[in-house]
């Protein structure tokens, strides 16, 4: 197994668990990471809003860096931010219509020209379909039976592109999860929006989408993540939502990769456990 | 009404042009049937003014100023459920998006603050290739012009700068990795 890696801005930030914990899991699965080398930002929701032709170019960019190194032709990528605006580039390309020949004219000036050779990669694709439950039973070290997680999705690894889940009823975490050990938290919250941003344009409708699904997640030990938006929109407000509601939220919020990790018996600094604004104590013993 | 017409008739050119823009979103929307399935998948329809369903009908008999006065267009976070359940396979968030777009472009009041946000981001990329965090969110209250509004994040902040996530850094305003890309993709963006 080995892949092109792409962390994008949030994994080098507030995000930096999710990097941390993801080449953790990636190395002792025997797994090789390339980093694409001068990677820039996929343009977020942001240049999708301004201009389309400046989120496909920027996409592009990093699709075309990716061609001139040796190892892929899978790119991996954690954040579902990224993963949408580089699955869309990708779309663009393979079409080979105008917008192809657009974001090259825009590349041109970069140096760099982007073909068709490439396959974006969701984190959460890789690890249910490449590595598989199986694989870490196998290499379970440390059992988490008794505890209850709740599998959180998000919107972006599963919409508008279907690669490797069901959009509507998303699935593909929980026989990961049941790998671990522990229980699967039964809800119907883990594919709805978090309210990305609307966190810091429109507190109080995220604010509202954030507490229906801290509520919903009730009963169980931990919410696992696989969103650098979502890991921040359900981890850092709820001290905030519980002084709303008049409740006392105070639950563990994982990625993925970490709970993986620790399953796998990687210690918790290894996972930078101690990074996640949640309170993660429980999981640091 | 009376002030709202008042403006119509001042701003004539201004309403036009906005008209015009709407029609040409328009012509993705012929084959809505107003079924309600997008306002029924919609997480975020509770705070909207206009239901989805209730926009797109704007849209389809050409309404600009009921569709940039709404909260409507602002408040969709791009979740691609509408999308994914629309039952003539209409691309609505990306119609969306355009909405998005031309209202960014006429700076609406309604969605000042969100350009504000994309547009602060996007500087924090165009010199550095990636975003630093804290001067996106420090370029974000600029643009803000709202003494307040940097303490709603000032716990966040400490908690983040605390852990090492972020850091302290002065805005480079001489870095400029990716101006050129910027600007041709914006060139090319009004050719396409």
């Amino acid at each position: 197994m080995n892949y092109l890696y792409y962390p994008g801005c949030s994994l080098t930030g507030s995000a930096r668990e999710y990097d941390v914990s993801t080449r953790a899991l990636m190395a002792l699965l025997g797994a090789e990471l390339t980093e694409i080398e001068d990677w820039t930002c996929c343009g977020a929701s942001a240049a999708e809003a301004v201009d389309p032709m400046l989120s496909l170019s920027l996409a592009g960019r990093n699709l075309a860096l990716a061609e001139t190194m040796s190892a892929g032709p899978d790119i991996l990528v954690p954040c579902s931010a990224c993963y949408l605006n580089l699955k869309r580039a990708e779309a663009a390309v393979r079409e080979q219509g105008g917008a192809l020949d657009d974001i090259n004219t825009v590349l041109a000036g970069e140096g760099v020209i982007v073909n068709d050779n490439h396959h974006i990669r969701h984190l959460l694709d890789v690890l249910s379909r490449d590595v598989g439950a199986d694989i870490i039973i196998g290499r379970r070290v440390r059992d988490l039976a008794g505890l209850a997680i709740a599998p959180y999705y998000g919107c972006q690894c599963l919409r508008p592109y279907a690669e490797f889940d069901d959009p509507e009823n998303p699935a593909s975490m929980e026989p990961l999860i049941a790998a671990t050990g522990a229980s699967v938290h039964r809800w119907s919250m883990g594919g709805k929006c978090c309210g990305a941003s609307h966190m810091t344009t429109d507190r109080a409708v995220a604010l509202e989408l954030v507490g229906a699904i801290l509520d919903a997640a009730a009963g169980a030990d931990a919410v696992v993540t696989v969103c650098p938006m979502c890991q921040m929109n359900l981890e850092a407000f709820q001290l905030k939502i519980s002084r709303q509601r008049r409740n006392k939220l105070d639950i563990p919020i994982l990625y993925l990769p970490q709970l993986l990790g620790l399953s796998m018996g990687l210690p918790a600094d290894t996972l930078a456990l101690d990074l996640n604004l949640s309170n993660v104590g429980v999981f640091q013993n | 009404m009376q002030p709202r017409i008042h403006e119509k008739i001042r701003n004539r050119p201004a309403m036009e042009s906005l008209t015009a823009s709407v029609a040409e979103i328009a012509k993705q929307m012929r084959t809505c049937i107003q079924c309600g399935t997008c306002t029924a998948s919609c997480p975020n329809e509770f705070a909207m003014d206009l239901t989805p369903r209730q926009l797109w009908r704007r849209v389809q008999i050409g309404q600009p100023e009921e569709i940039f006065t709404s909260t409507t267009f602002s408040i969709c976070s791009s979740c691609y459920c509408c999308t994914l359940r629309c039952p003539r396979g209409l691309p609505l968030t990306d119609i969306m998006s355009a909405l998005k777009r031309v209202a960014a472009a006429r700076m609406i009041p309604r969605y000042r603050q969100g350009v504000h946000f994309h547009k602060a981001f996007l500087d924090s990329v165009m010199r550095h290739g990636r975003v630093r965090e804290m001067e996106f969110m420090a370029l974000y209250f600029m643009s803000l012009k709202h003494p307040l509004e940097p303490f709603r994040y000032f716990a966040l902040g400490m908690r983040l700068i605390l852990r090492g996530k972020i850091h302290m850094q002065l805005p480079a305003r001489r870095n400029k990795k990716l101006a050129a890309l910027f600007v041709k993709a914006e060139d090319m963006e009004k050719h396409r």
